[in-house]
């Protein structure tokens, strides 16, 4: 009897414990204030100097930013964030991966601060966030060159035109086989690797290649959000083709073949020239992140995360993980308009 | 010799019995070793893979743009949070839940239908249980994408194992042990405190075992609450933003590169020292208890 009371009695303290600390929280919920509150308990800990102004180098700066969206720009803010936790350990950087469109969901609800995307911002995005009274602003980061990939082992694909890929992804033109888009290929079934349609890499391809027209679908189709599988798909199969962001091309490029594109002018090969000058066309596109204004106004942090990345780290993220930076100009450019929200 | 049986045909019947004696043993054997072989491959592959990536550094590291720095540090202690506030949340709403069911409730139509909804909702997917977690917890409680809200859409997807369980165990506690209580003169309340949950609480924690051990593996519902997928920091209050460790080999799996899927596999074998330890906990718990009567 006396164990069971004993092990009772840990049950009821753990608890008690559980009931304490929910009530605890209470008072840190009131309004949308749990960023300020923790901003305040992180800086009594350490003595703050947050009333003071002066920008000095080694101020320590607190509290969180939250960032959310895209799976093509959760490497290049996962690099970013890491560095810029060494130089401002107390500042919070949650990240998450939830497609443009998740992160614009809570964006444009005033939820988090940076909102990444690998797609312009939509007009009824813009809508809703004028509804809730919040303005994003948008960035650009990196490009993304969307690489049309082939195995290895294939030996007649070298080059498509923006036809050809029309005459293999979409549903309405009722090609099967290699020999059907062009006859001097073998007459083998063409096997589709293609992202999922949630996510913005298969938005990107739907709209300038397929323009919104179905894709073929069912037999020797397969989609998938995990591009891993995609990659693996495609590298032992001659009759394989898929695409995704150039940057899971690059880390395979021993296992894969990129497809050069000819959009009307020659094929061009994706790499990181090509891409930023935009001669890979119509297949590169920009990455952006949406930071939140009334964010960027408020919060000292946010503005100095933002300074941060815009000075050299997100370039360098950028093609560490195979993007393609832009010119060093276009950061200054972009940061100098966005000062004007708090200088 | 009518009626009784030569010996060469009783030979024949007894033989045709041991055989379908042994058919059957070995059927079972296989079955046993099918499961047994995909474990064994399972542990083989995430070892070899895994133990390269395992060190002290991957398990004191925040999670990292490099594979080479990548630790799971955040993941583990955001589940150990995780699990510290479903084990208390789920174990109290889901015991008094069974017992209400099983020593109070009429048996009734009203408490039939209640029963047949708790394990209906046992089988439920998780992501499900997420949207709820997201709709309640995230919006209407205002919580935000939290450790807290977190932790609750968690407890509410393992309460009904929880539940079905206890109610199991409390049923097959022998009813000659309350007859003898209430012949002493113990009130209902006694009888359960003193009788009834001593001598049911081995079957109800083998039934937390297994709900706790979903919990900690659940990664669909914690995408939906918002878990980070990449965070430097330990959740500093019930409010903070965390991590749990599926969310973390999650992330690993899905990027580029040839290195990820190794450290996810570190990750992996973490994961399940973890589990293990969090059982082991359980089943020594469970073994003082056994023998209550």
């Amino acid at each position: 009897m006396n164990s069971f009371k004993r092990f009772a009695f840990l049950l009821a303290s753990i608890l008690l414990i559980g009931v304490l600390a929910a009530c605890g929280q209470t008072e840190d919920n009131q309004g949308d204030a749990d960023d300020q509150t923790q901003e305040q308990e992180t800086n009594a800990d350490n003595g703050s100097n947050e009333n003071n102004d002066s920008k000095d180098e080694d101020k320590k700066l607190s509290g969180t930013i939250k960032l959310a969206g895209s799976s093509t720009v959760f490497p290049i803010m996962e690099a970013v964030t890491y560095e810029y936790h060494k130089v401002q350990p107390n500042v919070q950087t949650p990240l998450e991966s939830v497609g443009s469109g998740g992160g614009f969901k809570r964006s444009t609800k005033g939820e988090i601060d940076f909102s990444n995307a690998s797609r312009p911002i939509k007009d009824e995005e813009i809508a809703i966030a004028e509804e809730n009274g919040i303005q994003l602003e948008e960035i650009v980061l990196a490009y993304d060159g969307l690489t049309v990939a082939v195995s290895l082992q294939n030996d007649f694909v070298e080059s498509l035109t923006v036809e050809q890929l029309r005459d293999i992804f979409l549903a309405e033109r009722g090609n099967t086989k290699w020999s059907d888009i062009n006859p001097d290929w073998p007459n083998e079934p063409i096997k589709i690797y293609a992202p999922g349609h949630d996510s913005g890499t298969f938005d990107y391809f739907n709209e300038v290649i397929l323009e919104e027209k179905p894709m073929r679908e069912g037999e020797g189709v397969t989609l998938s959000e995990d591009d891993n599988l995609l990659v693996r798909g495609i590298q032992n199969d001659p009759y394989a083709i898929g695409f995704f962001g150039y940057a899971y091309y690059y880390a395979n490029q021993n296992k894969l073949k990129a497809v050069a594109i000819d959009g009307g002018n020659g094929p061009v090969a994706p790499n990181g020239e090509t891409i930023q000058d935009g001669t890979y066309s119509p297949l590169s596109r920009p990455l952006f992140t949406y930071v939140n204004v009334q964010s960027l106004k408020e919060k000292e942090h946010v503005q100095d995360f933002l300074e941060f990345f815009m000075n050299g780290p997100a370039a360098k993220a950028a093609e560490q993980v195979g993007y393609v930076a832009l010119p060093e100009e276009k950061y200054q450019e972009q940061l100098a308009n966005l000062k004007k929200f708090y200088e | 010799m009518n009626g009784f049986l030569s010996k060469e045909e009783w030979k024949k019947r007894l033989n045709r019995r041991l055989f379908i004696n042994r058919i059957f043993y070995i059927l079972f054997f296989a079955a046993t070793t099918i499961g047994l072989i995909f474990l064994a491959m399972l542990l083989y592959r995430v070892l070899t893979q895994g133990i390269g990536y395992l060190s002290w550094d991957f398990i004191k590291g925040f999670p990292a743009p490099y594979p080479e720095e990548a630790g799971i540090f955040a993941g583990m202690i955001g589940s150990v949070y995780l699990i510290a506030i479903v084990a208390p949340v789920s174990l109290v709403l889901g015991v008094s839940t069974a017992i209400y069911l099983e020593e109070y409730a009429p048996k009734n139509r009203i408490s039939r239908f209640i029963q047949g909804n708790i394990q209906n909702l046992a089988g439920v997917p998780s992501i499900v249980f997420g949207l709820l977690g997201l709709t309640f917890f995230v919006y209407i409680m205002d919580f935000g994408y939290s450790l807290l809200a977190g932790g609750l859409t968690m407890s509410l997807l393992v309460l009904p194992i929880i539940v079905v369980a206890a109610q199991e165990a409390i049923r097959s506690v022998p009813n000659e042990l309350k007859e003898a209580s209430y012949g002493m003169g113990a009130t209902k309340w006694q009888t359960i405190l003193r009788v009834v949950l001593p001598a049911s609480i081995p079957g109800i924690l083998t039934g937390s075992i297994l709900a706790l051990s979903r919990a900690i593996g659940e990664t669909a519902p914690l995408l939906i609450v918002g878990a980070a997928a990449a965070i430097y920091s330990l959740p500093d209050s019930l409010l903070g933003p965390y991590t749990a460790m599926p969310i973390q080999i999650y992330s690993w799996v899905s990027r580029p590169g040839e290195e990820w899927p190794l450290v996810a596999a570190a990750g992996i074998i973490v994961l399940l020292i973890v589990l293990l330890l969090m059982n082991a906990v359980a089943v020594f718990i469970r073994n003082k208890f056994q023998k209550r009567y």
